[in-house]
């Protein structure tokens, strides 16, 4: 089923950062769409004329009739120049984008998020009607202060695991295995997060039960499958559109091993 | 207000046309805009069999712009005219294939493939994409090699007409368009993307996997311009202008420097509507110039 899509103006209603600047919440005037988790949206704010020249994916972190609220990390120019929006600026988004995560809500879900991978994962949480079901584990290299995890801890019950090093995903790696391996067979699991935390999981998954679903982020330039700069190599030698046929992929349709 | 123009056997209800690679297959737009408002739509750059294109990262940003070196990835001609082909409004707009081919026999086999679609109203001849490696020769540069291409197609085109598109990076891109309208081409439209390249200081790696990749956007557009004056004052045959248009004045000022028409590429990325807007913005300039028709501002620049 294929949501239609709009390309509308919405106005930035706010724009905090968490702390210090590297993390921010914005905050935009919601345009009234239905989604799925997973699913995200292209921002370029209107005073951006020519340039910044290309426009911005990001998950749609949660949505309802007031607002649309993305979470998202300044990795660059154009996060960096995101973040110093104001209020009551205009920005063009077109979405919601493609496919979602397919979520069971009676069957028990394990989040598994890396870092930034946190921001999908945020509506699922506060929307869930059966939260005693969820799970969270979260990966992440910086202060843990920097994301949302207080107020989601009050709702289910999360495992923190921080990394000080691109080395040490040891650690995050025998926290998911021995969550894995006690985890119920009828879990589903979700993750998102760098690839080479994407490529573990999937690892350790891989062998025992129903595929991991994964949400993938690749550059972008259009967000409707018509630049080809997100596209992906698939099992089997077929290629994907990461923003038409993803973000959210089962493990098991992926080439792990030469996605890109 | 007339915005129909002809451009050689082909009319176009406006002078708007979308430039392949940026407008998918047409299809990805039903949600953004009326496909049968636009003048024309140029599809993704076609070959024989379906591409993968390039690994690895193939597009980044630039000021006022972006690189792409996509590598042709495409579904290949089979699939375009199976399954895409019958979904497009092709009684109402004109739609032009764009092709790709490795030899010059590959040009003429797509040429006669499609020259078989009634629903295909024109090809676009793609001697100039900077994103393939083919042992060396980039016919785009080669005004023998290109002609040889023109010749193959034009043998197999049938009644079809025959756009040749051209590469910003030829030695002599007059003498190449000249050369090409002897070699029959109906008309030419230019430019493609610029090679180009950008690099990150921090990785010391260029930002696109590829190392080179074309440049397109409103940082292209003083260069195409000019390049469109070059070809204008040296054939007789129709041209079409690309190059970072972004807005109705942008298309206006093509006609004014003599294109018959243009194509809007990259607009397309940034904003999905960008096509639709820049038809429906054409006739508030038009007032504004103080003109009935396209025809009658087209090549009136005053030097």
């Amino acid at each position: 089923m294929k949501n239609l899509v709009e390309y509308t103006t919405v106005e930035v209603k706010a724009i905090e950062s968490t702390d210090n600047e590297r993390f921010f919440w914005l905050v935009l005037s919601s345009p009234g769409w239905e989604w799925v988790p997973g699913q995200f949206v292209m921002v370029r704010p209107q005073a951006w004329e020519f340039d910044p020249f290309l426009p911005r994916p990001f998950s749609i972190a949660n949505m309802d009739e007031e607002e649309l609220r993305i979470f998202f990390q300044v990795v660059g120019r154009g996060t960096r120049r995101l973040s110093c929006l104001s209020p009551g600026e205009k920005v063009n988004i077109w979405g919601p984008l493609g496919r979602g995560f397919l979520i069971d809500y009676e069957r028990p879900l394990l989040l598994i998020a890396g870092g930034i991978g946190l921001a999908p994962f945020i509506g699922i949480i506060k929307n869930h009607p059966r939260p005693e079901n969820v799970e969270l584990i979260f990966g992440h290299r910086r202060d843990i202060k920097h994301y949302p995890i207080s107020e989601i801890s009050r709702r289910i019950l999360v495992w923190c695991v921080q990394d000080k090093s691109h080395k040490d995903l040891e650690r995050l790696r025998k926290a998911v295995r021995v969550k894995i391996e006690g985890y119920s067979p009828e879990g589903q699991i979700f993750a998102c997060g760098p690839l080479p935390f994407l490529r573990m999981i999937h690892e350790i998954c891989s062998d025992q039960r129903a595929p991991v679903q994964v949400s993938l982020e690749r550059p972008m330039a259009c967000g409707i499958g018509v630049c080809m700069g997100c596209s992906i190599r698939g099992e089997g030698g077929r290629t994907y559109h990461v923003c038409t046929q993803g973000p959210v992929f089962f493990c098991n349709e992926l080439d792990m091993d030469n996605l890109v | 207000m007339e915005l129909g123009v002809k451009v050689g056997s082909l009319f176009l209800k406006n002078p708007v046309i979308t430039a392949s690679g940026t407008f998918g297959y047409g299809v990805e737009f039903k949600d953004f805009g009326e496909l049968e408002k636009l003048g024309a739509i140029v599809v993704k750059g076609l070959s024989l069999l379906p591409r993968e294109g390039n690994k690895g990262v193939r597009i980044t940003e630039t000021p006022c712009g972006m690189l792409n070196s996509i590598g042709l990835e495409n579904i290949g001609s089979q699939a375009f005219i199976e399954q895409i082909l019958p979904l497009l409004p092709w009684e109402k707009t004109p739609v032009i294939v764009n092709l790709y081919g490795e030899t010059f026999e590959e040009f003429g086999e797509l040429a006669s493939i499609f020259a078989r679609e009634e629903a295909i109203a024109a090809l676009e001849i793609n001697i100039s994409c900077p994103n393939v490696k083919q042992g060396g020769l980039l016919f785009g540069q080669d005004v023998g090699a290109a002609c040889r291409v023109c010749e193959e197609v034009k043998r197999s085109a049938g009644d079809k007409m025959v756009i040749l598109k051209l590469t910003p990076a030829s030695p002599d891109i007059r003498a190449l368009a000249r050369a090409l309208q002897d070699a029959g081409a109906d008309a030419l439209s230019l430019i493609n993307t610029i090679p180009a390249m950008a690099v990150d200081i921090y990785t010391r790696r260029p930002r696109l996997s590829n190392i080179i990749g074309g440049l397109s956007g409103p940082a292209i557009k003083p260069i195409a311009q000019k390049l469109v004056y070059d070809v204008v004052s040296c054939v007789d045959i129709p041209v079409i202008g690309i190059g970072g248009i972004m807005s109705p004045e942008d298309v206006f000022e093509y006609i004014l420097i003599g294109a018959h028409a243009v194509e809007v590429g990259s607009a397309n990325l940034i904003r999905p509507t960008s096509a639709f807007d820049i038809v429906e913005g054409l006739e508030e300039v038009a007032l504004k110039l103080g003109i009935d028709s396209i025809e009658e501002y087209r090549g009136t620049l005053s030097t």
